[in-house]
């Protein structure tokens, strides 16, 4: 039981530590390491407390797709360059008041979440759902959305699937002049199209693009 | 206190009498890989040291070993070293779940497979952690290049497992394996096995989908700036993750530690014994393939991953799932 309290406190401390280091480290690329750092601390916990499977799901969809997608836009973007621009120019005063904005209005929502927390075992009782000891996590949970609430899960993956489709439409441009490949043109094309016989007639030669 | 160190103390044994073993044959393998290349050559390959050119890999880490690290003097110097490290790390962690036979296995965990494919999943950071704290032009775009290819390929892996976790039922490697007794699942899957295996290939940036270190545009790629032990610990990581693939491929589909036909001769020879053989068996067809087919161009490679496999393997699992639901063939709990 100590191993299990030592264990739990290392893991929670580097992911508080990590979590302060993302706003508090200068280099912004250093920012998405320690983000990486806190969601594998934040997975070890879930596993600590018995939920492998969430702790697996957070560790593939969270640190190998999300996160990679984090580092790609930072490292392109050179974020760092452009936040001290911001800082320093005179038209900064329109980001900041906007950025207090919502800080101020996440902060509030937290401290309803937290105020929310004394409700919870009522919470609990009013949606019953009968949990068997006996399966696994993933079994259990399973059951949970792909059997007793599938439908309100379908809802939020349609949701979803109208945010990713509105993403493509929004940044999907047809350029032209590009060169791209057609697979079907290059295996239909058939040998008189591409290949002519032409017969030279001495001294004169041929003009091939006619 | 005593009985926790005697804990410690075995299982500190257990993980080393997996993981040099593992190490070794991660040489060894080296050495087989470039045999097969020269073979198909018409080549010799490496012959000289030792027998038949084994030690030629332990002569190549001496060798390593004793050059001299550089270090880039305008690189990010904490996550240029950090960068090999991590791929070493995180290729040898994997090997934890893996099983050998039916009680030999370091950690018999409920999410084994979410737990290789997690960690595989994270195998991208060493290159793209290398490529960016170079801060050179080829390592950046080689880092970038593997990223992308990565991340797309393992959602058309993801769902290649998917595909035989719905004929198995359970997350775990040797229930994934227990399921196969009677019949491999190479049989009734054996297109998913073909788009595991192509997938893999991409996975592990081997040809001819190598394009992060494709030296004719990028010199190295993401390892262009490193030299000595580090270039090495990117080295053998890489070749100790090709190795799991195998491992991950023939537990999926080969039946692993089981033997193919439940009669005399074959049952004599121990389960970790056909483990071991189907690993090498796909390493020798991941060999091949390296000899012999040309390197994919980028926007190939990208249409493949996802207008391509990623379709076929969903229409798979519908398919897969119908079957299975129709003839009330679903695995229950």
């Amino acid at each position: 039981m100590i191993a299990h309290a030592v264990v739990f406190y290392i893991f929670s401390f580097i992911a508080i530590v990590s979590a302060i280091m993302v706003t508090a480290s200068r280099n912004t690329v250093h920012s998405v390491f320690f983000l990486i750092l806190d969601f594998i601390s934040i997975s070890c916990l879930f596993i600590m407390i018995g939920a492998e499977f969430l702790g697996m799901i957070m560790l593939i969809v969270y640190v190998g797709a999300v996160a990679v997608l984090f580092l790609f836009v930072v490292m392109m973007l050179n974020v760092a360059q452009q936040k001290n621009e911001w800082f320093v120019a005179s038209d900064s005063s329109s980001h900041i008041p906007i950025g207090l904005l919502v800080s101020l209005v996440i902060f509030s929502e937290l401290l309803i979440i937290v105020g929310g927390w004394k409700y919870k075992a009522e919470l609990q009782d009013s949606i019953n759902i009968n949990l068997n000891f006996n399966l696994t996590n993933t079994q259990s949970l399973g059951n949970v959305i792909y059997t007793d609430y599938v439908h309100l899960f379908q809802l939020s993956g349609m949701v979803l699937l109208v945010a990713m489709i509105g993403a493509i439409v929004l940044t999907f441009r047809k350029r032209s002049g590009v060169k791209t490949q057609s697979y079907l043109r290059q295996i239909s094309r058939e040998r008189n199209e591409g290949v002519e016989l032409i017969d030279v007639e001495t001294k004169k030669g041929v003009k091939i693009d006619a | 206190m005593p009985e926790y160190a005697s804990i410690l103390f075995s299982e500190v044994l257990k993980i080393l009498m997996l993981l040099v073993p593992v190490l070794v044959s991660v040489a060894m393998i080296v050495w087989l890989d470039r045999r097969v290349w020269a073979f198909v050559q018409k080549r010799r390959g490496p012959n000289v040291v030792g027998p038949f050119g084994l030690l030629q890999s332990l002569a190549d880490a001496l060798k390593y070993i004793f050059k001299e690290i550089i270090i880039p003097a305008s690189s990010n110097k904490v996550i240029f070293i950090l960068a090999p490290i991590i791929t070493m790390t995180l290729a040898l962690i994997s090997w934890a779940v893996i099983p050998f036979s039916e009680d030999f296995v370091l950690a018999d965990i409920n999410v084994g497979i979410l737990y290789l494919f997690a960690v595989s999943s994270l195998g991208v950071y060493g290159i793209i952690m290398g490529g960016w704290a170079s801060n050179s032009k080829y390592p950046f775009l080689g880092a970038i290049r593997s990223a992308a290819q990565m991340v797309s390929y393992e959602v058309s892996i993801g769902i290649i497992i998917i595909n035989v976790l719905l004929c198995v039922g359970s997350l775990n490697l040797s229930d994934i394996v227990k399921a196969q007794e009677n019949v491999w699942y190479i049989i009734p899957l054996f297109p998913m096995f073909v788009i595991f295996f192509i997938s893999a290939l991409a996975e592990t940036n081997r040809p001819p989908f190598d394009l992060p270190e494709a030296e004719a545009e990028l010199v190295a790629g993401y390892q262009t700036e490193y030299s000595g032990m580090m270039y090495a610990m990117f080295w053998l990581g890489e070749y100790a993750n090709i190795l799991l693939m195998c491992a991950l491929g023939s537990i999926l589909f080969l039946g692993g530690w089981l033997s193919p036909i439940n009669i005399f001769p074959f049952t004599v020879i121990p389960s970790p014994i056909w483990l071991i053989l189907k690993i090498l068996l796909l390493f020798i067809l991941f060999a091949l393939v390296k000899a012999i087919v040309p390197r994919y161009r980028y926007d190939q490679l990208m249409r493949l991953g996802w207008k391509v496999f990623l379709p076929l393997s969903l229409t798979w699992v519908v398919l897969t799932a119908g079957y299975l639901m129709y003839f009330d063939l679903l695995p229950g709990n």
